[in-house]
């Protein structure tokens, strides 16, 4: 059994763990999991915890058989032999006894040298292609699958329930394997050595499960409440820590420890009892199996003494001696049952654990993913004087979208030019609440469009449904005259270039941080991107410029220079069109006018979309659209939005106030 | 980062690791004693019965007219004793007798047991309670600058997974590591009363499987200790992922992710197979050792048995010598599980003592000063570096003086100190050199929270707690009532859309204040501050989301209610600062220019071009303000 390891929690958002009850059929599907990717090492397994369990029991058996040889040898004793005498007499049974012994145990040793380290390779293993499917299934799950979940409760999976489920596949399910082994094992020698103390047994095994079942049962519960209490307490930190410096400046500290204090407490009494019935769990099963060994023996020598013939699979023994021969060789076997029965009712907690831990992971894998069934194509290509496109391996600059005609089976080639229409577009992140209403816009190929509006206006959420992050529900978006539904996804989206809001940087070196942008990009060009988003400047200032590392989302940077790298990342990128969600929000005014320089270079010639808070950011954009509850309310340049002295002229002279 | 690892440096001893987290179990004292005293209890029984076990098959055999009994042996004189020397002795009563006994010492064990549990979990928890309030309050006393040198996220660990873990060994030291030990010697015991010879052949083999486990275990903590880190980086990748799927996706970068997510998860799958391998090898040492146990017991025994004529040794003391050897065996097993869980947490105990041993940098001192007149403030010659093996000041060469009720503008780029420089009147930081006055006074002469209750600062990174928006408010006078709040409200702009809420100040602000817009949300932590009643209000950048009409608002408001307090305004906006008094310019550092807008407008050239750059806006806004 190796020792229980809990991963170590990186920070944590929300509420974090929030334990439930495991869905009916989960540990099926567990075990379907199991079974069908690690056939060939789970048949060695089960193969070798079978014999491991059998050979384990042997050694009770071969007591009986040993104890009658004794019995055989002190027999010569008593017709008068000595004891070396008789030992001589006995000698050969004995050998046989302790050869066969020895072989057994051999066999059990190697059988559970192999199961343990092929155990740990599967475990290690199953865990491995879990987390991996895991992943893989977040990488294809829609963007609305993250708005839905607690980044906390997403990294709970890979941390806590993975763990739960490490717990349930490397102890729990060999260890009740090997118990039922076992049990079904001593079962049968049980009833081949006496059926009177079987019968016994038999009223405490009962026993046994109903405590396992009660106790247990009650732990396990306590065990729930625990993680649920533990969460909230948490998330109470979590929001405390975050808050730590307004607490000092309100020198808020005392009230905020009271709060802590009733949480820690209301942790502290789930735990003493969750503890407390996993605790007892073990004394009392191994008492009860006292007490069954005490009563075993008891009964034994009353019907001993009172010359009841032993009664057995076997037959009927008259013969008192071998009765109790019977009766020693009894005890250790009941001794070995309770203490299977005892130590698989510890895992009652790792299952109940495991199994929720499992489920929730069966919760992810069954999410939908993305769906995508687009077949038109970003490739590159050559465009002769006569504006004929032919597609090419090599880098020229030129894009085009590769449209097959499933009708007729012929290619079709539009050039990439960056010309982005909506037609009467509808949208709502939930049916039930349309967010866009009737949006339509024309961009066409190198035009800057600009989006203002308030907070929750839906200027973001029009540049989410150009790169379809959503997908709308009614109307058409049209890409170089293409419908973007038939665009494949991933090509789609290469050919735009975002700067989004939150500035998302990775752990890595800043060089590769902006490399991000174009995988096989030189480094000249990450240098000649980050000067022209004006990154250049501080990130040769840093440490080990280009080379220094970025930890925990670049927070070793300010929010300006992180909005800085993410600009010089899309820089790479060098998509034909542009999407600029309050890249430059952070940055103050006047760096920001020596940025604008960099980004007029780099909009330059591209389609465009700009959303910033500041209007001065937006000024200079070819249309302005302003964006009220959904609805375009006003559209046109900033001179024409002036002199038409509607919202955009109010906004602009701060009547209004833009959140 | 070279303060860090000395720190790290002097917590690596382990003692006062231990010390320092023994401080906190406290009340719990008790539980933690008692839970081992009823554990020493349970294994001394656990010993006795296998022992009496044996006297009672003893009696048994005497029953079936098997024995050849030594008349020196113990339970001959025993029972001669028990049966006042009767010739022809009730067996049957005696069976009873030593069945009732057996009964009786299953029932007291069991009662032991439960106890132990008990109190073992009663110990644990509170002891892990009083651990997680030791370190909450700890960070609670804490400066900002020792907040800075822990992150946040690390902070949560350590009151999370690492207390978890030190409550995990705790629970096992009182009671496990407690009952092995004893469970050994008792057994070793109990084994050497019976047959002396017998009882070697646990010396034997108990240093064998001792060595074994011991090498398996130096083994495999390196492993274990490499796996905790690449967990962990494992886990902030999939952080990073989740938090940054936005840009993962309009990158196409799925694939990229996923290959770097295998390669990383591989890596731990090869170490933690490595180490669990190692591990592993467990249950076979255990195997091989038990079963060399046993057959070297019926070897030994059964020639000694009948070659001494059942006189050495008793058959039937055959299975209690098996029993003693599974106890043994299994308690070795059991010491060397917990030594892994006793190690992995010792790592987790290191990071709380080092969150616990941690120094507040910034405290009262000791004849504190009570009593903070006005709002007059001085820097004289300030400097100050947020670490002292820095090369650069953050801010230097501040001297400035500003009279109680002015009000003063500051403006700068990002990063020119202007935030650091506020910091230094309500003692966030404390000065590097120099001195800041407040009323006359050293900063550090004041006690802090009169010093911090006289200053209220809107902080530039706000924010608003789960609550009401009454709650929130609350913060600045718990004790304020219905219409102070509302006055304060009124004055930062915000009653109006507060109360055109559903539930008006009611209205529950969800974590991280998500369900206000960054506008409202600095206009209720502008109101949070003035409710303090502050002889200083330091606005850091707090209007920048608020409309330029909404924003003059305010500052005509404060300037009309609150003439007394001295008012600091960081902004952006030339706007926000040209009325002020006084309007200080930070570049690098260092204050390149004071004076009214006017002056500033006149002659200093940062000014005029952040002046004019904004400016050709309100050029067209047609004279309104």
């Amino acid at each position: 059994m190796p020792p229980r390891i809990q991963p170590p929690k990186s920070a944590k958002n929300g509420k974090g763990f929030n334990p439930q009850k495991a869905k009916k059929g989960t540990f099926k599907r567990l075990l379907n999991m199991l079974v069908s990717q690690n056939k060939k090492l789970l048949i060695i397994i089960v193969t070798c915890i079978v014999i491991t369990a059998i050979t384990g029991v042997a050694s009770s058996f071969f007591l009986k058989n040993l104890l009658e040889v004794i019995n055989r040898g002190l027999d010569y004793v008593n017709k008068g032999s000595t004891g070396n005498q008789a030992l001589d007499k006995v000698l050969p049974s004995l050998i046989t006894i302790f050869v066969v012994m020895g072989s057994v145990y051999l066999v059990n040793i190697l059988c559970s040298f192999i199961y343990t380290r092929t155990g740990a390779v599967l475990t290690q293993r199953f865990l491995h292609q879990t987390r991996t499917a895991i992943f893989n299934k977040m990488q294809s799950l829609p963007i609305s699958y993250f708005d839905s979940h607690k980044t906390g409760d997403i990294m709970s999976v890979y941390t806590n329930d993975t763990d739960a489920l490490r717990q349930l596949v490397s102890q729990s399910i060999p260890q009740l394997l090997s118990a039922s082994i076992s049990l079904v094992t001593l079962l049968v020698l049980m009833f081949s050595y006496s059926i009177w103390l079987s019968a016994v047994m038999f009223l405490g095994i009962f026993v046994m499960f109903r405590v396992t079942k009660s106790v247990g049962g009650k732990s396990a519960k306590y065990f729930i409440k625990q993680q649920q209490a533990l969460g909230r307490e948490e998330g109470f930190i979590e929001e405390m820590m975050q808050g730590g410096k307004v607490i000092k400046v309100f020198c808020h500290e005392e009230e905020s420890k009271k709060e802590f204090d009733k949480k820690n407490e209301e942790l502290c009494e789930m735990a003493t009892k969750a503890h407390t019935f996993a605790n007892i769990l073990m004394p009392i099963m191994g008492n009860i199996g006292n007490i069954l060994y005490i009563f075993v023996a008891f009964v034994g020598g009353v019907l001993a003494a009172l010359n009841v013939p032993n009664l057995s699979v076997n037959g009927l023994t008259y013969d008192t001696v071998s009765f109790i021969i019977v009766i020693m060789a009894f005890l250790p076997v009941s001794r070995q049952f309770t203490a299977n029965v005892s130590q698989s009712s510890q895992q009652i907690n790792s299952i109940v654990m495991g199994l929720a831990g499992a489920s929730r992971i069966f919760d992810i894998l069954d999410e939908k993913p993305e769906t995508d069934d687009g077949y038109v194509t970003l490739v590159r290509c050559k465009i002769d004087e006569n504006g004929n496109i032919e597609e090419c391996e090599e880098r020229t600059g030129h894009w085009a979208w590769k449209h097959p005609h499933k009708a007729d089976g012929t290619i079709t080639y539009t050039e990439l030019k960056g010309d982005i229409q909506m037609f009467n577009v509808d949208f709502g992140y939930v049916p039930e609440k349309i967010v866009l209403h009737d949006v339509s816009l024309y961009a066409h190929p190198g035009q800057h469009l600009a989006f203002v509006g308030a907070t929750g206006a839906g200027k973001t959420t029009i540049t989410n449904l150009i790169n379809r992050f959503y997908d709308i529900a009614d109307g058409k978006i049209r890409y170089d005259g293409i419908n973007i539904n038939k665009i494949k996804k991933a090509d789609l989206r290469r050919s735009l270039g975002i700067v989004l809001q939150d500035t998302n940087l990775f752990t890595g070196t800043v060089m590769e941080n902006i490399r991000y942008g174009r995988l096989n990009a030189t480094d000249e060009e990450c240098v000649a991107a980050a000067r022209l988003a004006y990154a250049d400047d501080f990130i040769t200032r840093l440490p080990q410029g280009y080379n220094t590392m970025l930890k925990a989302d670049g927070g070793n940077l300010s929010q300006g220079q992180r909005q800085l790298l993410s600009i010089a990342r899309a820089a790479v990128k060098d998509a034909p069109v542009m999407i600029l969600d309050e890249a430059t929000s952070s940055i103050d005014t006047r760096t920001e006018a020596l940025v604008q320089k960099g980004t007029d270079r780099l909009m330059d010639g591209r389609t465009v979309f700009v959303i910033a808070h500041r209007l001065s950011t937006v000024q200079n954009s070819d249309v302005i659209m302003v964006l009220e509850q959904g609805v375009i309310i006003e559209r046109g340049s900033h001179n024409d939005l002036i002199n038409e002295k509607g919202k955009y002229y109010q906004l602009y002279t701060g009547a209004f106030e833009l959140e | 980062m070279k303060v860090k690892r000395q720190s790290k440096d002097e917590s690596q001893r382990f003692i006062p690791v231990i010390k320092q987290l023994g401080k906190s179990v406290r009340e719990y004292k008790k539980p933690s004693f008692l839970a081992p005293a009823f554990v020493m209890l349970e294994t001394i029984i656990e010993c006795l019965i296998p022992w009496i076990m044996t006297l009672l098959l003893g009696v048994l055999e005497i029953a079936s007219d098997k024995g050849t009994l030594n008349p020196d042996a113990f339970l001959v004189k025993l029972l001669h004793f028990l049966t006042g020397g009767a010739e022809n002795p009730s067996y049957l009563l005696l069976i009873l007798e030593f069945g009732a006994a057996l009964m009786v010492l299953a029932m007291i064990s069991l009662f032991c047991g439960i106890k132990a549990g008990k109190y073992t979990a009663i110990a644990s928890s509170g002891f892990a309670k009083n651990l997680r309030k030791d370190i909450y309050y700890k960070i609670q006393d804490f400066s900002f600058s020792n907040i800075d040198k822990f992150s946040t996220s690390s902070l949560i660990t350590r009151l999370t997974t690492d207390v978890t873990n030190v409550e995990m060994s705790y629970m096992m030291i009182i009671r496990t590591a407690i009952r092995a030990p004893f469970m050994i010697i008792f057994a070793m015991i109990m084994a050497f009363t019976i047959n002396a010879d017998m009882a070697l052949i646990f010396l034997c083999i108990a240093p064998v499987l001792a060595t074994g486990l011991i090498l398996i275990m130096v083994k495999a903590i390196p492993f274990f200790n490499k796996i905790f880190k690449k967990y962990d980086a494992l886990n902030e990748s999939v952080e990073e992922n989740v938090r940054g799927i936005r840009v993962v996706k309009s990158y196409v970068r799925e694939d990229f992710e996923k290959q770097k997510f295998n390669k990383a998860s591989n890596e731990v799958k090869q170490n933690f197979t490595k180490a669990e391998k190692l591990i592993a090898l467990n249950t076979p040492l255990m195997n091989f050792c038990t079963y060399s146990g046993i057959i070297l017991i019926f070897v030994i025994g059964s020639i000694m048995i009948i070659s001494s004529e059942n006189s050495l040794l008793q058959w039937t003391e055959l299975q209690s010598f098996m029993t003693y050897s599974f106890q043994i065996l299994m308690s070795l097993m059991m010491l060397s599980m917990i030594m892994v869980m006793i190690i992995i947490s010792v790592a987790s105990a290191r990071r709380i003592a080092e969150v616990l041993n941690e120094q507040s940098s910034i405290v009262s001192p000791k004849d504190a000063v009570f009593d903070l007149e006005n709002g007059d403030i001085t820097f004289e010659n300030v400097a100050f570096k947020y670490n002292k093996s820095a090369d650069r000041f953050a801010v230097e060469n501040i001297s400035v003086e500003i009279k109680s009720g002015e009000t003063v503008g500051i403006i700068g780029a990002t990063g020119s100190g202007k935030t650091t420089m506020v910091s230094l009147i309500p003692r966030l930081y404390d000065v590097s050199g120099g001195r800041v006055t407040v009323s006359g006074r050293d900063v550090k002469d004041y006690d802090l929270e009169t010093l911090r209750n006289s200053v209220a600062m809107v902080l530039q990174k706000n924010v608003l707690f789960s609550g009401t928006i009454k709650e929130n408010l609350k913060w600045g006078n718990k004790d304020a009532s219905d219409e102070e709040i509302f006055a304060a409200a009124r004055l930062s702009q915000a009653h109006e859309f507060i109360l055109a809420r559903e539930n008006g100040y009611d209205t529950m602000i969800e974590q991280g204040g998500t369900n206000v817009s960054g506008g409202q949300k600095q206009r209720i932590c502008i109101a949070r501050a003035l409710l303090k009643k502050p002889k200083i209000l330091i606005l850091d950048d707090s209007t920048s989301a608020v409309d330029t009409h909404t924003d003059a608002l305010i500052r005509q408001g404060l300037k009309k209610y609150i003439p007394e307090t001295t008012k600091i305004i960081i902004a952006q906006r030339i706007a926000s600062v040209q009325d002020a008094d006084k309007i200080i310019i930070m570049e690098n550092g260092t204050i390149s220019a004071v004076g009214t807008h006017d002056e500033l407008l006149a002659k200093n050239e940062i000014y005029q071009e952040l002046y004019y750059s904004q400016n050709k806006m309100q050029s067209t806004k047609g004279g309104k303000e």
